[in-house]
């Protein structure tokens, strides 16, 4: 297993990545950090299992290991600069920017299995067994997370402000 | 059964049997407060699947691709990389397949609404296979949803094809169809599979806000056609779809 078994798993392991960190850069720097680990593990992958849902696990890893990182130097926040414009001021796209930034002020925990859930399509064993969490664990932090998103986009818009809170 | 919170979560992620399904929707018609509720995680996750599946699309970047030191083919494991994301995209959206629960037409009129207010005024990624592949879009949707589509030549109605793509539905695999026309005004066909539906369907018409629907139900396939259009111009291509469907 090396980088051209993972190769084909990074386009969504960027997508996730994305939507977990929220801007690009982090993104792309949580992604580097997976595989370049996955490749340091190699060997502590069974072959003939999911290597996706094994990249998943270890790129849950790295995320809260950077969370922990960046609480403890709390200086290295997220440039606001780095926030990608929104291209359009349509209805829609504000919509979608409102979905961003509810999605960045939901706990992480939360924020990861809302994703797994929702947008990789993984099952909730699925979820539990790349967290390491029970499966009644996974059922509570969705709910909570969805209907965080929900109170977060149907109710008061966030400020401009709140949206780079991570 | 008493409906548990766990219930609905899996109702809007299509992972029940059909008999738990079933008692969802019985009890789904009684708690107008939970319809609301599983419409907006429904939409959720349509609007997570708008911003960021542009993602799957970009180059990846370098830095990404040179983390270890064979380069060789690097261009062909990407190309491998996307045949793989589209067999698990199509196993995943698969797996949705064939769970009962076929919407109620009235839903079928206001997820097509979303669907169409989510991805028609997209830009750069309006769908995910141009109509310049078009039999590949089509038998690839068909495969997807079991059942033959056709895409509808609306061009003497001012339409041209742009495209279509596969969105997970309340029932399993939906198609969407994509037209523009010449102002770039997009009109949407989304057909879902309704399962367990006996009869079909006259033409049903739905304001969905700004979005005008006409759906029906043809045989095993539900259908709506969604624009930003006056309704006797909608109807009209409405017709249209219809007869080509039923030649």
């Amino acid at each position: 297993m090396d980088l051209q078994a993972i190769a084909p798993h990074i386009p969504r392991l960027r997508r996730y990545a994305r939507a977990l960190a929220g801007d690009q850069h982090a993104a792309d720097d949580l992604v580097q950090d997976t595989v370049e680990r996955a490749i340091n593990k190699r060997h502590l992958w069974r072959p003939g299992s999911d290597l996706r849902a094994w990249l998943f696990a270890i790129m849950h890893n790295v995320f809260v290991n950077q969370l922990r990182a960046r609480q403890a130097h709390p200086e290295a926040a997220i440039d606001e600069d780095e926030l990608p414009a929104v291209p359009s001021v349509q209805g829609v796209r504000l919509e979608i920017r409102d979905l961003e930034s509810a999605l960045a002020l939901l706990p992480p925990e939360q924020r990861e299995i809302v994703l797994l859930v929702g947008l990789e399509q993984l099952s909730y064993a699925e979820v539990a067994k790349t967290l390491d969490i029970p499966i009644g664990t996974v059922m509570s932090r969705l709910f909570r997370g969805r209907e965080r998103l929900r109170v977060l986009i149907t109710g008061a818009t966030p400020a401009p402000s709140l949206k780079v809170v991570k | 059964m008493k409906v548990t919170e766990n219930d609905l979560q899996a109702y809007v992620d299509d992972r029940l049997e059909p008999g738990a399904r079933r008692e969802v929707d019985a009890h789904l018609a009684e708690h107008p407060d939970d319809v609301a509720r599983v419409q907006a995680y429904l939409e959720q996750n349509a609007a997570l699947h708008a911003a960021f599946d542009p993602v799957l699309n970009e180059p990846v970047p370098d830095r990404l691709r040179r983390i270890d030191t064979s380069r060789r083919s690097a261009r062909f494991a990407v190309a491998a990389g996307w045949l793989v994301v589209g067999v698990l995209v199509g196993w995943f959206a698969n797996t949705l397949v064939g769970t009962r629960g076929g919407p109620a037409p009235v839903s079928l009129a206001r997820q097509a609404a979303v669907a169409h207010a989510v991805y028609s005024p997209e830009i750069r990624h309006p769908v995910e296979v141009l109509a310049a592949e078009q039999e590949h879009l089509v038998n690839w949707l068909s495969k997807r949803l079991g059942a033959k589509l056709k895409a509808p030549v609306l061009t003497a109605e001012g339409f041209d094809l742009v495209g279509g793509r596969l969105l997970p539905g309340q029932s399993g695999a939906v198609a969407q169809f994509m037209y523009q026309d010449a102002k770039g005004k997009r009109l949407t066909l989304y057909v879902s599979r309704i399962e367990g539906a006996q009869r079909d369907t006259a033409f049903r018409f739905s304001q969905e806000e700004k979005v005008a629907v006409f759906y029906w139900i043809d045989g095993p396939l539900g259908y709506a056609l969604s624009g930003d259009l006056g309704k006797p111009q909608l109807l009209e291509i409405a017709t249209s779809v219809y007869k080509q469907i039923n030649p």
